[in-house]
């Protein structure tokens, strides 16, 4: 019986993959050439790096979501691990510690380089953010950054800064019409400003999926 | 030539890090296999052209997710040793 099931799994898992494949081999040209409109409008974009000005003007209204998304993760994570007092940080190593104070301001910089350069090229806000999470979450590991309890006043205001200036900034806009159509004139500015939010909201909230679930477990 | 073998190589590597991931018992064995497929992952981007897409990946699929099923792997380790103190039934 136990043989049958795994044979009748195996054997569905393996006619899903062809049919997978299938469909894609068959799939038909897309109608519309989307990496030349991308070229053609870049710019009025108000950065010169293709994948940004999808990501933050183009497309503006996905990203607002996709970090909306984000925080709701977090929110949920930190409503089902209730308010707990916090927990002192684990034991160090002083190797480990003295590698991490090295490491932070490298860490910090990378972080704002990515920020910057996701203007021109490959980076960005989601990329520095996650090198700040990193950073945050190795300070932990050394024993250096306790876990976080619940969050005080300044830890919530920084876990959702970055969408809060991406919401005002989108409703700001909102008197020209259309949601997140930026003026060519200022949108490099404004990509910049919100991006800026965003890396500083995204780091905390990618350091706190990892940092508030190891204060609930200690 | 060489990079058509480096592609290969990438491709067979992937396979065989996805493959040990999955159907290996010690679960931390996996949890490493995991970090070795993101990275390899990350690479097979960069390959492909999608350099912003190789560093979410490297950053936050490899680094921070395998932090954490790292994490969760200690706190489950953590309270099965805990519950073998108490006596209590595993």
């Amino acid at each position: 019986m136990n043989r049958l099931a795994r044979g009748v799994t195996v054997g569905v898992g393996v006619a899903l993959a062809v049919a997978l494949v299938v469909a894609l081999l068959e799939l038909p040209a897309a109608a519309i050439h989307l990496p030349g409109t991308v070229a053609q409008h870049l710019a009025q974009s108000g950065v010169e790096h293709p994948v940004t000005a999808v990501l933050l003007n183009f497309r503006g209204w996905d990203t607002l979501l996709e970090v909306a998304v984000l925080l709701l993760a977090l929110l949920t994570l930190l409503t089902l691990s209730g308010g707990q007092a916090a927990v002192a940080a684990v034991e160090a190593d002083p190797l480990l510690q003295g590698l991490a104070r090295k490491a932070l301001p490298l860490i910090i910089l990378m972080a704002g380089y990515l920020l910057w350069a996701g203007a021109h090229r490959p980076g960005g806000a989601f990329q520095a953010g996650a090198v700040l999470a990193a950073g945050a979450v190795l300070l932990q590991l050394a024993g250096l950054l306790p876990a976080w309890a619940a969050p005080g006043r300044l830890l919530r205001l920084g876990l959702t800064l970055g969408f809060l200036v991406f919401l005002a900034v989108a409703a700001a806009l909102l008197g020209q019409g259309a949601l997140l159509q930026y003026p060519p004139a200022s949108a490099g500015g404004l990509i910049l400003l919100i991006e800026a939010g965003l890396t500083l909201s995204l780091g905390l909230i990618l350091a706190g999926l990892f940092l508030f679930v190891t204060g609930r477990r200690a | 030539m060489m990079t058509l073998a480096f592609d290969w190589l990438l491709v067979v590597a992937l396979l065989w890090s996805a493959w040990r991931c999955l159907a290996s018992a010690d679960l931390n064995r996996a949890v490493v296999m995991f970090i070795v497929f993101g990275l390899l992952m990350a690479l097979a981007w960069a390959r492909l052209d999608a350099p912003d897409i190789a560093l979410a990946e490297a950053a936050i699929g490899a680094g921070l997710t395998g932090a954490l099923l790292l994490d969760a792997l200690g706190a489950l380790r953590a309270r099965r040793e805990g519950r073998d103190v108490h006596g209590e039934a595993p």
